[in-house]
This record gives C-alpha cells, structure tokens and sequence, in this order.
C-alpha cells in the first residue's frame, strides 16, 4: 500500500486532495466558477475574444417557451441539446437528423417532439445541472468530428482536454467515445482516454476504465502515433482560456470539425485526474516547474512553445 | 492562509481541548467510562398547562422509598408557586399552588432513584380493612358471579389472583367481564376492576402505578401491578402473568386509586415522566473525593441541563463525530456515498432500529423507492412533482412496514417511523439519477459506500464509551475541530486512488 503512495509519489501523479488543496482553491477564486459552469457565457465571452465555438441555435430559458420549440428549431436538421449547467456530458442530446416527422439520435433512435420537449424541461428543472439549479437549455451546432479520428472513435465526437495552469498548456488528453459511453466523451460513461504529446500532438498510450490499453475497444484500432491536426493552434486556443476565464487551473475542451477546424467547446474548473493514466506521466511535476517559471514567460506565444518544449514525451 | 496559521490553530483548539480534557480528568476524577452497573437513575416529572388566569392548584404524586428503591433528593422547579408535600400511609404528594398564573406552565418534579435491596422482613403490620366496593344492578351480579368463578377454580390467594387476571386478560373476555370493563379503560383500569373484585372476595387487595428503570427514556409509560395482601403482607402480581412477584426494576410511583396529576384552575395538562441513567453521580462522588467545592465547570456543564434536553444533547454530541468520520472516510479513504453527511443521519436513525433492522429496512424501502422511481420516470414527471411522489410512496412504504412489523410482533417495524424519510427520497432520487447516467454498477457502488459509511458511523456513536466521553467531556469536540481543520489541507492520496491509479505503478515496472 504504501509502496504504490511513494512510487505514484516519484511519479508526481497528483491526487484529488491536492487538486483541490493546493490548485483550485488556491488558483480558481469561487467567484469565476459561474463564468466556466454556465456554458452560455462561456461561449459569449469566447464569441467576444474572437474564439471560435459552436453556433448556438436556440436557447430556451423559461418552461412556457418550450410550445414555440418545434418552430424554432424548423430550419436545423441536425443538432445538439444541452444543458447550460450540465456537468460531465450528462444531458446531451445529440440529433442527427429527421425521420417521419422525429428526431433522429446519434445512436439511431427515433425520438418525438413531445420527448424532446420533457427533455428541456428536465433540463430547465436543474436535473443535470450542478446542485440542481434551474437551468437553460441550449441548442447549438452539431460538429463533425475530423475524418483523422474516424477510426479512433466509436459514434460521437472526440474532443481534446488541456490542462491549463496558469495560461501555461500542461498536459492533453485525447477524449475518444466508445461505444459503453454512447458517443460520450466523457472518461467516467466510458469514453477513452488517449494522452497526447504537447510537443508534437501525437497520440500516446490510453486509458480505459482505469485500465492502460493499446487498442480501441470498438475498433481495435492502435490508438498510439496519430497525429491530431492544427496542433499548435488547439494549444494556443487552451491558453486563451486562461485570460478569457482568469481560472489558473482550468481544463480547456476542444473539437476538431471537418469544416471548421477548432473549436472551443467548454471550460472546466475541476478538470479530472484520469488525464495522467492517460499520459502515463505525473501532473505535479510539470505544475511546479510552471509555477517556478511563469513569470518569465511573456506572452501567449512563449507560454505554448515553453509548454512544447518542456512538456514533450519521448515518443 | 499560511500552512502555519492552520497548524497554529490546530495547535491552540487541541492544546484548549486537551487541557480541560486533562483538567477534568486528572484534579477533578471525573470518570473516563461509563460506570458498568448503573443503580442510580434519574426520574423526572414534567407537567405543562395552561392557566386560565384564575387560582391553580396542582397535586401530583411523588415516589417514596420502598423495598426495592430509595428516593433521594427530591427536588421541585415552579416559579412563583407555593409548594407543599405530604405523605399518607400510601402516598406522598406534592401540591404547588398560585393565586393567578397565565398562559404555559411548566412545573418540574426530580428525583434520585437508587436500587436498594431490603432483605429483612418487614413487622407485620395490622391487616387492612377492606371496603366493600358497590356496584349496582348487573354489575352487581356479573362481579359476584365473576367472584364465584376464581373462587372455585382456585385453590389460594395465588391460584385466585392469577385466575383472575388471566380472565381479565383475555383477548376476548366473556359477557360478565365484559360489561364490568365497560366503564374501565386500559392497564389501569384492569387493574382497578381486578382490586374491586378481590376487595368483594374478601382479599385485600389495591393497584400500584410506576415506572421501569430500564432504559433511559425522554417518555416513560406508566406500569400498573396488583398488590395482595396474605401471609401478613402486601405482595405485588404481574399485571400480565398474574404470577406473584414483579420484576425488580419496575418503580413503584404511588398507589391506589386516582390519577398521578390532577389540577384546578388550568388546561390542556400533559405529564411526561422521563428516566435517564445519573452519570453524574459517579461524577460528584469525584467532585468529593477530590475535597473541592462544586467548580464552575460541573455548574455550567450539561448536566445542569434538564434530563430532557441531556438526553437530547447525548444524541447531538454525537452528530460532529459522525461528521468527522464521514471526512475522514471521503478525504483519506475516498469512499463515495450520496450526499455529504447523509450517512450521519443514516446511522442516528439506525438507533432506533439496531444495526442489521436498519440496514435490512434501509435497504428495502431505496430499493422499493427506486422502482417505483423508474416507474415515474416513464411518465415524465417534472422534477418537484416526482420528487413528491417518490417521498409520498417512501412514507406509505414506510407506514406498511410498521404495520406488516407489528402484525408479526416486530418492535424494530414501529420506530421505522423515525427514519429520515425525506433522507430517504433524496437517496432514491439521487440513486437513480446515478443509475441512468452512470450505470447501476456506479449507483449499487455509491449505495453499498451509503450503508457501509452510515454502519460504521453507526457503531462508533452507538458505542457507550464514546458517547459518555463526549458527553461528560464536551471539550473534546474542540480536538476533533482541530483534527478536522488539519484534514481540511490535507493533500497526500485517497487510499481508493492508490488503487486507481495503481495501472501506472505496474506499467512502469
């Protein structure tokens, strides 16, 4: 027992205690969280600072609103439902198109206007959002994952999550669904986790439902040696993140999108640990160094080549 | 916040705590375990009215020492009111009277009960006279019919009363013992009835009321027993048996005939008679060993308090050490439950049922709940409506096992009743939003984390030891503060993480 502490300790693997204790509290004043848990303002501040995000379609905010939902969403065949305040992808609906009058899921269902309906009202009632607020309704632009990850992933979209501290990107994660996740990128409804090279942007081992794996579940693809597209440009957006939300440790998600390249999908103030099985590799270690070093990086542009440079697995 | 002023804080909450801790112990004795054989309770009378601004008189009878208790230290609380107390061959009262009170009264009465053991036989004392008890028409006759019917299937005093309290008891009495009952209602007036009929057979005979001194309780309920008197001295019958002799720890409170409280000038009279085991007796016989005066302490603790809310303080002193081992088993073992402190409240119900009830019956009623839960989810109920329904069914689920537990002669089926039922929605709702989202294997580990968390909590604070150490040392509180201050910057791994993450220590090797 105490031999896995002091070996994860020589690794640098941080723990949820010292998240907390020493990242979030210390780093993330309470008073942005609003900001990063309300995905609404995080896409209009991002809007603001020219970042590009999914379009959002239709927000519905009050229950009476929801008679007029079927004319609204008339001119969009395909999109996706979601919760302002959701947490870890619960609530997302993804529709993918129309058939006989319903709306089609990503997994092929067919739905009815009525069930979209109670849909958004579970979601206005504050079912998925944190502590039961009531909350908004969003609907937005469906990506389209790039063709690079076809392979990699079962239905869904994938996404990256940087780990951002201190406008400094310090680890990625490629997030692949499978199909146990129901086109979820979320690791905990068992997505997989692929850990990503900031230096260069390839695919490293991943992670599975705590296990280290080679190969896709679904697809018996060999996750490792994919290059993720616009490398450099998805670690700069990650580092934005930093001055768009003022979190010093921030999760920063992104997607790929065939036709519109990256996008930021959401920010989060308490990113998960399940990244560093995915890299294989220690947070702590690399925590540190930034918060040593921090102040001699200028700029948005230094602060990602630093990151590259210091953060590169050998491959 | 620096590191250092936490630990300096700790630091100071432990050094205030230990130091009174120490303090206590050590110059005052006071001891550290509940003391094993408790033959020292506390009784208390609580009487509330309401006054109707006009002359109160309240009476109400007060134990006296018997064979099996001594009474000691009488003590009376009434503000304003003139007190006075006498005593009879049978009985002592205690009569408080006021010219003029208005609105809520509360008058107390409390008093030591020691068990004591008087073996030497009582002097005989002259028998009792017997009045005949009048009864009138067919009462007349269903009495002595009744009479000739123990008298000829006994063969003593023993065999007499025995027969007779058998007859009273049936569950379905014949037409004599019927119509004789008719005016008589409960124990009590069994009993009555049982005395009149000895007293028209030529036995004296009378009722007593008391109490038993067996478990501490804020809501005592009076027992009722016949004494008989033969061979040249009362002697007590079970009331249910109709054996002679009682158990040791029933109380005798006052006999005879009469209510225990009876009061002019008021209303709505209510009378509580609670019972409590005196650790503060083990504690002033410190206080004078120790050759020092009664300290501030021991005047401002909680035994200054009355019984009623000692009681209740035994049960809240114990809700900070559920807290504390629900932040040790989150932060240091990692555990998952639903809600933070849920499986605190879990455990304080547990107390009223015992451990495996509690888990059998907790169980059953989130495992119910959710199914029925996963019914209304088909029906798309908003969230505040269905969460209605589920705590309407959990308190029908509820009510059905206390009957189902009754009707099988189950006490543990009645104080399910206490369960934390809106508690108990919360889990169920919580549960199956766990379920959906995460799958069943996620809710079911979240559960069985619920019960395993509230069991443990359960045992610690059920525990006799802990609870008398926090309740005669309410200081320590301040260490567990401190304890927790320090696990609140707390940042090495979970032991649940050490077997997450244990993936990465194999992969490296």
């Amino acid at each position: 027992m105490f031999g896995i502490a002091r070996k994860l300790t020589e690794m640098g693997i941080m723990g949820i205690n010292r998240r907390n204790a020493e990242f979030t509290l210390l780093h993330n004043p309470r008073r942005l969280y609003p900001l990063v848990d309300d995905k609404l303002r995080t896409k209009e501040i991002a809007i603001r600072e020219g970042i590009p995000v999914p379009e959002l379609y239709v927000v519905v905010q009050r229950e009476h609103q929801v008679r007029d939902l079927a004319a609204w969403l008339a001119p969009y065949g395909e999109f996706v439902v979601k919760p302002a305040h959701g947490k870890g992808g619960d609530g997302i609906l993804v529709i993918d198109g129309r058939a006989n009058g319903r709306y089609r899921l990503a997994s092929g269902r067919l739905i009815t206007q009525e069930e979209l309906n109670h849909h958004v009202f579970s979601i206005l009632s504050g079912l998925y959002s944190l502590g039961g607020q009531p909350d908004q309704a969003l609907m937005e632009y469906r990506v389209h994952p790039d063709p690079v990850f076809e392979a990699l992933s079962f239905q869904g979209v994938p996404d990256i999550r940087i780990i951002v501290f201190r406008g400094v990107p310090a680890m990625a994660m490629l997030r692949l669904p499978t199909r146990a996740s129901d086109g979820k990128a979320n690791l905990h409804q068992g997505a997989l986790g692929a850990g990503v090279d900031l230096a260069t942007g390839i695919t490293l081992g991943a992670v599975w439902r705590q296990e280290l794996i080679g190969e896709h579940p679904d697809t018996g693809e060999k996750i490792s040696g994919v290059q993720v597209p616009h490398w450099e440009t998805l670690l700069t957006m990650a580092a934005r993140g930093y001055e768009l939300s003022g979190l010093g440790y921030l999760g920063v998600d992104l997607v790929l999108d065939r036709d519109r390249g990256p996008l930021l999908l959401e920010l989060n103030a308490r990113p998960g640990l399940a990244i560093q099985m995915a890299n294989g590799s220690g947070l702590l270690r690399r925590l540190q160094l930034i918060e040593e070093l921090h102040p001699t990086l200028n700029g948005l542009a230094e602060r990602v080549a630093f990151a590259r440079s210091r953060f590169g697995n050998i491959y | 916040m620096s590191k250092a002023h936490l630990y300096l804080l700790a630091l100071l909450l432990t050094a205030v705590g230990l130091s009174l801790f120490l303090y206590k112990t050590l110059v005052l004795h006071f001891p550290l375990a509940p003391r094993a054989e408790v033959d020292i309770w506390n009784v208390e009378a609580k009487i509330t009215f309401q006054a109707l601004n006009e002359p109160v008189k309240v009476s109400l009878f007060i134990p006296r020492s018997t064979r099996h208790h001594a009474i000691m230290n009488d003590a009376f609380i009434s503000r304003g009111y003139g007190l006075s107390t006498a005593a009879d061959d049978l009985n002592r009262q205690a009569v408080w009277t006021i010219r003029k009170a208005r609105g809520q009264q509360s008058l107390y009465y409390r008093a030591e009960a020691r068990s004591v053991e008087i073996k030497e036989p009582r002097a005989p004392g002259k028998p009792p006279k017997i009045t005949k008890p009048v009864f009138a028409g067919p009462e007349e006759m269903a009495a002595a019919s009744l009479v000739a019917d123990i008298r000829s299937r006994s063969a003593d005093t023993d065999s007499m009363v025995a027969e007779l309290i058998r007859l009273l008891n049936q569950p379905r009495p014949d037409d004599n013992i019927t119509l004789l009952l008719a005016k008589q209602t409960g124990e009590s007036g069994r009993m009555d009835l049982a005395a009149q009929i000895l007293a028209l057979a030529g036995v004296p005979a009378r009722v007593v009321h008391g109490i038993r001194l067996q478990e501490p309780t804020e809501k005592a309920t009076l027992v009722h027993w016949l004494e008989v008197y033969g061979q040249k001295e009362w002697r007590p019958y079970n009331p249910v048996s109709g054996t002679a002799g009682i158990p040791e720890n029933y109380m005798t409170w006052w006999r005879g005939p009469g209510p225990l409280v009876r009061l002019t000038g008021g209303e709505k009279l209510q009378l509580t008679l609670s019972v409590s085991r005196d650790q503060e007796a083990g504690i002033k016989s410190a206080v004078v060993r120790g050759q020092i005066k009664k300290p501030l302490l021991v005047k401002f603790s909680l035994f200054s308090l009355p019984i009623h809310s000692q009681q209740v303080y035994r049960v809240l002193l114990m809700v900070p050490v559920g807290a504390f081992l629900m932040v040790v088993l989150r932060n240091v073992v990692g555990l998952s439950a639903f809600g933070t402190f849920m499986p605190v409240l879990i455990a304080l119900a547990f107390r009223e049922t015992q451990l495996l009830a509690g888990v059998i019956l907790f169980s059953l009623i989130v495992g119910l709940g959710l199914l029925i839960r996963f019914y209304l989810e088909r029906l798309k109920l908003l969230v505040v409506p269905r969460l209605a329904a589920v705590l309407i069914v959990v308190v029908l689920l509820m009510a059905c096992f206390s009957v189902l537990g009754h009707k099988v002669g189950l006490e543990r089926g009645l104080s399910v009743a206490l369960f934390p039922m809106v508690i108990m929605t919360m889990t169920i709702e919580r549960m199956s939003i766990v379920w959906e989202e995460r799958g069943p294997g996620e809710a079911m580990k979240q559960g069985i984390g619920s019960i395993a968390a509230a069991a443990l909590i359960y045992v610690v604070i059920h525990n006799r030891e802990v609870q008398h150490l926090f309740f005669v040392f309410p200081e320590l509180l301040l260490v567990l503060l401190a304890g927790t201050i320090l696990l609140g910057r707390y940042s090495g791994y979970r032991l649940f993480e050490l077997f997450r993450f244990r993936g990465l220590v194999k992969g490296r090797a």
